[in-house]
């Protein structure tokens, strides 16, 4: 299944993986409207943390146990048989904050512009999520269904032929 | 006499997860569905959101109309099951139908809890956990303008939070000294009354309904210090108690509930049981017990469906466990929220206007309480539920800027991988 995955040891949290997620899921997908006249400008749907000389970024890592699916009380949550990611239909949900509640790795947010949940959905209509694209240090890469991995830096987009075991 | 592989009664949480863990193990083993309701699988919890108009039915729907369709079950809806027989695999439904079976499921949930009370007969009296009752009352509601509603829990709040945004005056009346009395401490309990009183809802605490007053039609209650009350129409929100009568009647072991073991078995051969029916695996508290919410319901089935059909598979529990967003304020709470004795440690946070709260015990997270900032609620939860010991990073856990990136590097690291 496609996945963003973050290399830590290159990730310096300079945070534009989070500011990009926003400009993407705004009406506009423009980064200056976005942050200027959006009076609620979408929830990104990746949280960075840092903490001394760490920091990483990190978005739903569509878990094998999924409690998020568990838990939903609106059938919203989903695992997907197909390609076993945890999918998000926006339609279904009521801002119970179920998933919220059980996610262990605090990636689903409240939305409070649309008051649902915000979660990765690896940007829909692009190749490349807008995360990877930004990522001035390649440490966010995207792998592919067929194992693949995208970095985002150059803009063709580097692809290279490795397969993560 | 109908012939099926696995019949399930039940048709909420608990029965559609076992049907799809079902599926996951035999693609084409017959599967038949029975439940009293005439309606496809909805989200139980939404049937406030129906009542408050702000979701109509097919918004309301747990699965896609043609989710059965879609994996070969046979729903027999709007049919009450009238008696199981272990021995001879059957099961007969009131309208004189016999059902043979190779495994069975019982997720029949629970009943209203109704007390005896003076009046409780009148038009106008209400229970809220189906999506009948808040059809029923949505019909009754063109000329009603106050409610009363019998019970601080979460199902007396999510009523009158729906009957608020109808527009009626609306009064809880709590037993106990404080509202969301089982599922949150004092304090929390509090700021969620504030909050009620607040935005207009009455809170009457200490009092219980002594009588429902009026001619045919409720016209008002009496409570039990003497305060007469107005009202149109009375809400009975005390909670449920498990659903057990065709389980006991067939010789099944049960106590307060259905007792299941880790694989969601009874007592008999072939028969399992979840949900709010069942007495099942509590992680927090290590033992069986009732605690009737969604995810346990569906986690159960899943566990129970997948054993049904020859897998493997254990329950991984769950602990009393709720997030509540009425009338505005966030709150999440899980696991013990009150320390038993003092054996226990607490970390407390109250920065900002919120409110958290943790329960450890030897440094491991037993219970958690969230108000207003629950975003972080998720983490912490995660954390008991897979038991890590948090003494190296406790001191971070109800910090603002709490992340990941406190746990252990190796910890960190593998969640990066998505290794959950």
């Amino acid at each position: 299944m496609a996945k963003v995955y973050l290399n830590p040891d290159v990730c310096i949290g300079c945070g534009l993986c989070s500011v990009y997620c926003t400009v993407e899921h705004s009406g506009t997908k423009d980064i200056i409207k976005t942050f200027n006249s959006q009076p609620e400008r979408p929830q990104s749907r990746v949280r960075i943390e840092r903490e001394g000389i760490n920091a990483f970024s990190i978005q739903c890592r569509h878990c094998q146990e999924p409690w998020c699916v568990y838990s939903c009380l609106t059938g919203a949550m989903s695992k997907s048989a197909a390609n076993n990611t945890v999918e998000y239909a926006a339609n279904k949900c009521v801002g119970c904050w179920s998933c919220v509640m059980v996610c262990p790795n605090g990636v689903l947010a409240r939305d409070v512009s649309t008051h649902q949940i915000a979660k990765c959905d690896l940007c829909p209509g692009r190749d490349v999520p807008a995360c990877v694209a930004n990522c001035p240090n390649e440490a966010l890469t995207l792998m592919t269904d067929d194992g693949k991995i995208i970095n985002g830096f150059s803009e063709d987009m580097v692809v290279e032929n490795i397969v993560i075991d | 006499m109908i012939k099926t592989k696995y019949l399930i009664i039940g048709n909420s949480a608990g029965g559609v997860g076992a049907a799809e863990a079902i599926r996951k193990h035999d693609s084409s083993g017959t599967i038949i569905i029975v439940s009293d309701e005439p309606y496809p699988v909805y989200g139980r919890a939404l049937i406030s959101k129906y009542l408050s108009r702000e979701r109509i039915f097919e918004d309301i729907l747990y699965r896609d109309q043609d989710f059965y369709k879609q994996n070969g079950i046979n729903a027999l809806l709007d049919k009450n099951v009238e008696s199981v027989d272990t021995n001879t695999r059957t099961a007969r439904l009131s309208d004189g139908e016999t059902i043979a079976w190779e495994k069975l499921l019982l997720a029949t949930g629970g009943t209203p809890i109704v007390p005896p009370m003076k009046g409780a007969d009148k038009k106008g009296v209400f229970t809220f956990t189906k999506l009948n009752d808040a059809k029923a009352l949505d019909g009754y509601l063109n000329n009603a303008g106050k409610a009363v509603v019998i019970g601080g829990g979460l199902i007396g709040l999510s009523v009158s939070e729906a009957l608020h945004k109808r527009g009626l005056g609306v009064t809880i009346v709590e037993m106990k000294d404080r509202i969301l009395n089982v599922m949150l401490d004092e304090q929390s309990s509090h700021m969620a009354e504030d909050n009620l009183s607040n935005s207009g809802v009455q809170v009457k605490t200490n009092n219980t309904v002594a009588e429902i007053g009026g001619g045919e039609s409720v016209t008002h209650v009496i409570l039990s210090d003497g305060q007469k009350l107005a009202c149109d129409l009375v809400v009975v929100a005390i909670g449920v108690s498990p659903r057990k009568n065709i389980a006991a009647a067939a010789g099944i072991e049960v106590n307060r509930g259905i007792l299941v073991n880790r694989q969601m078995q009874t007592s008999m051969p072939n028969v399992y049981a979840c949900g709010d029916v069942a007495e099942a695996y509590d992680f927090i508290y290590d033992i069986c017990r009732p605690v009737p919410i969604w995810p346990g319901a569906y986690l159960g089935g899943m566990t129970a469906g997948a054993n049904m059909a020859g897998g493997e598979a254990e329950y991984p529990g769950v602990t009393a466990m709720n997030s509540l967003g009425y009338f505005g304020l966030d709150i999440v709470s899980a696991g013990m929220v009150i320390a038993p004795d003092d054996s226990y440690e607490l970390l407390v946070d109250e920065s900002n206007g919120n409110y958290k709260k943790l329960v450890l015990k030897d440094n491991y997270i037993k219970g958690m309480v969230f108000v207003g900032d629950i975003d972080k609620s998720g983490i912490i939860f995660g954390l008991m539920k897979d038991k890590v010991d948090v003494s190296q990073f406790k001191q971070k856990l109800l910090t603002d800027d709490f992340g990941l990136i406190h746990l252990p590097e190796p910890m960190w690291r593998q969640r990066l991988e998505c290794s959950l």
